[in-house]
């Protein structure tokens, strides 16, 4: 901190860059892996559920509108608060309702009846 | 004057225990991806990943880097947009039909998208006003990030919207084509990078705006030539692009959270992505910029061509007959029977077959439907179990010995010109064999040619026989006759 109040005002970000960077890189090999095996049955509720994922966007948003001014970067801000929320809300609940069919386990026959009333739901 | 400023451009440090709980989040999301690989694990891992963000989302209005406890009007504002958004989000999510999940999916991405794209505007007009009071101009690298999650989530955002008209047939799902089409395009892209150089020299604001409606308009002209056979593989890619964007914003905001989901979905989506190209038999060049589908279109000839072969088509009670009494049967479901809704009559026709003792399996084309797995979430919610449901590998070996393949709503995907036909627009996609089947039943609504505008040979084989009609009124109308024979 006392560098900042010399005037560096860079120093501490200005480290932190590499920090991320690795953080960055490791991810692309984790997220690489953990999708590795995933059946083809699941493809669509995996990118379902990594669309909600990266709705944590949301957390961003929540910054850059508190931290924000003026009337541009208020609306702006206001914009992407909203979008971040249809994107994290929204993600996680069609996943959901993905997942949800998925609850019958193998061999075991769930009634046949009602089935169309689900489907309307 | 100047101290001021200096206190205003660092900006607060998120403490340990928020970034504790942001860390807690990320492994929150990883095991979540790690649980969707497995049937009995999905469900949870979704819960967990949705458990974590709410969390974290309630964590970041205690952070001192939203500075929310100094700015109320601010706090009011975001928990407005953030009620709007989930009023909006909670009702459209669990009211689309299933077979509408393709668009939802492309819009809910398209969002995440634009917020990344916003988030970065927000953080570059504070800094470039910041650097006009007389403040230093932020960091070449800073506004790099900035510009990078600009760039990505515009392209991102229209994509996806041009995407979710095309899938909702808003407009035509087939390749739009101009001349000079892949010029044009490099064009922008060599304009936009231009573009997005000269703001990180100058730290114009009209530049940026500039690069932001550039890449709208590359988002636009990127997915007009992408057919509708090849939307889903295009969605799977821009949320990957958005996933990037995010991590962009969280290199922006100095967020560990932002950085490791966002590159979590990036890094997986293109993965997802390759797979999906692969199961289609082509490269993803060749999906992104083949503008596969349009020529046979343009053609005109393909119902001509039909109209002049000879089909056999068969009435219901025919075909009743024949799977009643089949030892075999395999269905094959398509695009049409998700069109139809036809899933669960497809399951009671299934059933009645396993009733009378026929060995009944499905086999499940991975890029049948418009997205990867879409048959099999569709009949999962018909409550079909996962033993009756046989990927493609696994069940070509089998179609030899199957009295009967009954075709569902689809046609590309068990097209023999992918086969047989070198030069075929398809030729070495991998199809499912009901060609090797004893005899086929094509469920068709028309002669009409699949996503891919090609003929089907197999439809004027002579052991195939057609049933014209909506998936569900065919396959009810096949329930009965087999009930009856």
């Amino acid at each position: 901190m006392t560098s900042v109040l010399s005037g560096d005002i860079f120093i501490i970000s200005g480290t932190g860059i590499l920090e991320f960077l690795t953080i960055f890189i490791l991810a692309v090999f984790v997220g690489n892996e953990v999708v590795s095996r995933v059946p083809s049955i699941l493809h669509t509720p995996l990118m379902s559920g990594s669309n909600a994922i990266h709705g944590i966007v949301l957390v961003g948003a929540m910054i850059v509108m508190g931290t924000a001014t003026g009337t541009a970067q208020m609306v702006l801000g206001f914009f992407a608060v909203l979008l971040a929320t249809l994107n994290i809300v929204g993600g996680f609940t069609v996943t959901d309702r993905m997942l949800e069919m998925f609850k019958a386990k193998p061999g075991d026959r769930a009634p046949k009846g009602g089935d169309d009333a689900d489907g309307a739901k | 004057m100047t101290a001021a400023i200096v206190i205003q451009v660092l900006p607060p440090h998120t403490p340990v225990w928020i970034d504790l709980v942001y860390l807690a989040a990320a492994v929150a999301f990883i095991i979540a991806l790690k649980g969707l690989s497995s049937p009995k694990q999905a469900r949870n891992g979704n819960v967990l990943a949705a458990a974590a963000a709410v969390v974290a989302v309630v964590v970041t209005f205690f952070n001192p880097v939203a500075q929310f406890s100094h700015h109320t009007t601010n706090l009011v504002l975001a928990i407005i947009a953030m009620v709007v958004g989930a009023a909006i989000a909670v009702p459209v999510a669990r009211m689309v039909k299933m077979t509408a999940m393709p668009q939802l999916v492309a819009i809910f991405n398209g969002v995440g998208g634009g917020a990344a794209a916003l988030i970065s505007i927000v953080v570059f007009l504070g800094d470039a006003n910041l650097h006009t009071l007389g403040g230093a101009k932020p960091a070449v690298y800073a506004i790099t990030e900035g510009m990078l999650g600009l760039l990505i989530g515009c392209v991102s955002f229209s994509g996806s919207a041009i995407a979710f008209i095309k899938l909702q047939e808003l407009i035509t799902g087939r390749p739009i084509t101009y001349p000079g089409q892949q010029v044009i395009n490099g064009l922008v892209g060599v304009a936009i990078v231009g573009l997005a150089v000269a703001t990180v020299a100058t730290d114009s604001v009209p530049l940026m705006i500039a690069t932001a409606v550039l890449s709208l308009v590359l988002g636009v002209i990127f997915v007009l030539p992408i057919g509708g056979a090849d939307v889903p593989v295009l969605i799977s890619l821009l949320n990957s692009f958005t996933g990037l964007a995010v991590a962009a914003s969280g290199f922006t905001l100095n967020n560990n959270l932002l950085i490791i989901a966002g590159t979590l979905v990036g890094a997986s989506g293109i993965l997802l992505t390759r797979m999906m190209s692969k199961a289609m038999g082509r490269s993803l060049s060749n999906v992104l910029f083949s503008a596969f589908g349009s020529v046979v279109t343009a053609g005109g000839g393909a119902d001509g061509a039909g109209e002049t072969r000879q089909v056999k088509s068969g009435t219901p009670e025919d075909i009743g007959v024949l799977l009643a009494y089949a030892r075999k049967v395999v269905i094959i479901p398509g695009y049409g029977l998700a069109v139809a809704q036809a899933q669960h009559t497809a399951r009671e026709l299934a059933d009645l077959l396993m009733d009378k003792g026929v060995e009944v399996f499905y086999a499940i084309h991975p890029v049948a439907g418009r997205m990867p797995g879409h048959m099999n979430v569709l009949l999962a919610e018909a409550n079909v179990p996962y033993d009756e449901l046989k990927e493609m590998d696994e069940a070509n070996p089998e179609m030899g010995t199957a009295d009967v393949a009954l075709v569902v709503g689809a046609n590309d995907t068990v097209n023999p010109a992918a086969k047989n036909t070198v030069g075929s627009p398809i030729y070495g996609m991998p199809i499912i064999n009901a060609d090797d089947a004893a005899q086929v039943v094509f469920l068709k609504r028309s002669m009409r040619p699949g996503f891919a505008g090609i003929d089907n040979d197999l439809l004027f084989d002579e052991k195939t026989t057609l049933l014209f009609g909506d998936a569900k009124d065919t396959l009810s109308k096949l329930v009965k006759a087999v009930e009856e024979a």
